[in-house]
């Protein structure tokens, strides 16, 4: 029908590049609302620009306790899912046995199912185990959903590592904890951290199981939630909402970067 | 490969951590077994541990008087009450919205896949691939919040509508039945709205991996058939997009299915399944009734992933 087939058509052109405004055009507002020198509602456009909101945002003690306690939540949570999904990734990634799909599927489940299972799942334990919410109490859930994301980046980079390398090194005498120090850990390395990094910004923006396992504690996202529900002081809101944006984009850019040659398709 | 004579322990020295090393590597099954014991421990206590209270706490009752749990007679009372027409309305409801959500999906995500699979190169398939997956992972609360910017009634979305004289679309949309409200950010259309924008890299992405594993044969084999390029999309590339569609379809679902903070900010005031259960276990203090109810989209999901898996889509996975 067309003259080249290697050509888009138009249509198809415009359906993409709309679709990716779609998908970026409220993530850009966010920018410019945080200059917003409308404080009491959301009128576009905003009347005048302003920095003010940022100092504003800056003295508050309330932001400040709930990025504290999201970074924590983030940091230990990271720190468990890393050790279990790399081990989990050891275990399933070139062996077969009986058993295998159902212990995989079980390292998805946490984030196949919606949040909500997870959420009143841990809260109906807590509730009938008599264990009253706290800082662990979050920390527990979160772990639960980022293993699945420390796995995945660790077998990708396990099953494109030539297992030759592996017998190799025990050929050439190493043993099994110098084959894993000196060559299996230095080609997972960027995956780990890749993985690491994900599960990091998948935890301090976490809000639906964490509403659950909470109880009175506020994260930055359910502080953020709060202001949604009921907005208390949007231009403060508007800041933390940009603050957040650059802290997660970070990460996500710096992951795939480190994984990009995972994820190119092997086939062209 | 597992054939090759293995190197005699004897010969690298008897240390102990030596031996220990020599018996993870003659025995593999012991060293998958200390590979896999910690993950399987958590998942297993904390994870199905907890699913499995889910399921038990959905067969409890509440005691009348005291509002406590009572876990000395196991009920069918819970699901009982789900049968009410109020509650099976919110089922209808939620799982109305979560087909619509996965049509939309479908059709908006469709040719930006198929633009990024098949003629995207380079720099721009780079460039196309990080503009669709910074949405996934950034914030769905700021996401969320955006919306109620552009959605508000002296928003973005209210202002351009005005500029451009079809604020009259609006306002007929708003009226409509249904789906309308006060404004976009109070209707039925609104909530819709944003559903299918938090969950479009969902549908995205897969469906590109599955375009992306078509051989380039198979097209030229079409056309040199004497297919014309509209035959070869419909007998050839859409059949095998179809795995990636079901798989990115399973994400719009089950994601539809269990929020409950996207029509809680935006929406008119109906309910869906997982703001039941928020407020069941929440304010109303009633853990076995939002168990039993958070069982509903389990059961949805699975007879969906049963048709989803006969459909195939589970290999693009």
């Amino acid at each position: 029908m067309r003259s080249d087939p290697n050509k888009a058509g138009w249509g198809l052109k415009a359906a993409t590049w709309a679709g990716v405004l779609f998908l970026h055009i409220p993530l850009a507002l966010i920018i410019l609302y945080a200059f917003s020198a409308e404080d009491k509602s959301y009128v576009f456009p905003p009347p005048g620009l302003t920095t003010q909101w940022f100092a504003a945002a800056w003295a508050r003690d309330d932001v400040w306790a709930a990025i504290g306690l999201s970074f924590r939540v983030a940091l230990i949570a990271t720190g468990i899912a890393m050790v279990l999904g790399t081990l989990a990734a050891a275990g399933l990634a070139r062996t077969r046995f009986f058993g295998r799909d159902a212990v995989s599927l079980l390292l998805i489940l946490p984030i196949a199912l919606p949040g909500i299972i997870t959420g009143i799942a841990l809260r109906t334990a807590y509730h009938t185990m008599e264990i009253p919410f706290s800082f662990w109490t979050i920390v527990i859930g979160h772990a639960t959903f980022c293993v699945v994301v420390v796995y995945n980046n660790a077998v990708a980079r396990l099953r494109r590592t030539s297992p030759s390398l592996i017998e190799a090194s025990m050929d050439l005498g190493a043993d099994t904890f110098q084959t894993i120090r000196y060559v299996i850990l230095p080609q997972l390395g960027s995956a780990l951290l890749a993985g690491g990094l994900l599960a990091f910004a998948l935890s301090f923006d976490e809000v639906i199981v964490t509403t659950f396992t909470a109880g009175q504690q506020t994260t930055l996202p359910i502080w953020m939630l709060q202001e949604l529900i009921r907005p208390r002081q949007r231009p403060v809101t508007n800041v933390v909402a940009v603050v957040v944006i650059a802290l997660t984009f970070i990460p996500i850019l710096a992951a795939y970067y480190l994984t990009r040659s995972d994820e190119q398709p092997s086939s062209r | 490969m597992n054939t090759m004579t293995l190197p005699a322990p004897a010969a690298s020295g008897g240390g102990p951590l030596r031996r220990l090393s020599d018996l993870l590597y003659t025995r593999r099954g012991l060293a998958l077994g200390l590979l896999l014991v910690p993950p399987l421990l958590w998942f297993g206590v904390v994870y199905l541990g907890s699913l499995f209270a889910l399921l038990a706490n959905s067969f409890f009752g509440l005691d009348e008087f005291s509002g406590v749990v009572d876990r000395s007679q196991l009920t069918l009372a819970n699901f009982r009450e789900m049968l009410q027409p109020a509650n099976v309305d919110v089922v209808l409801r939620t799982v109305a919205m979560a087909v619509a959500v996965t049509v939309a999906c479908t059709a908006i995500a469709f040719p930006i896949a198929f633009y990024m699979a098949r003629y995207a190169r380079g720099s721009q398939k780079a460039l196309l691939y990080i503009a669709v997956m910074l949405p996934l992972w950034s914030s769905y609360l700021v996401r969320l919040y955006a919306w109620k910017l552009l959605l508000a009634k002296e928003g973005a979305i209210s202002w351009v509508l005005a500029e451009l004289h079809l604020s009259w679309v609006l306002e007929a949309l708003l009226a409509t039945p249904g789906i309308g409200g006060n404004s976009l950010s109070f209707s039925r259309l609104g909530t819709f709205i944003v559903f299918v924008y938090m969950w479009l890299p969902f549908m995205i992405l897969p469906i590109q991996a599955a375009i992306e594993r078509i051989p380039g044969s198979l097209l030229e084999a079409s056309s040199d058939l004497g297919a014309k390029g509209s035959t070869t999309f419909w007998k050839v590339i859409f059949p095998l997009a179809m795995p990636g569609i079901a798989a990115g379809s399973i994400f719009t679902f089950s994601l539809t299915l269990g929020d409950y903070i996207i029509p809680q900010v935006i929406g008119d005031s109906t309910l869906f399944i997982g703001q039941v259960v928020y407020r069941q276990q929440g304010v109303a203090g009633n853990i076995p009734f939002a168990a039993a109810f958070s069982l509903v989209p389990i059961v949805v999901i699975g007879v969906y992933l049963w048709i989803a898996k006969k459909l195939g889509a589970f290999d693009a996975l």
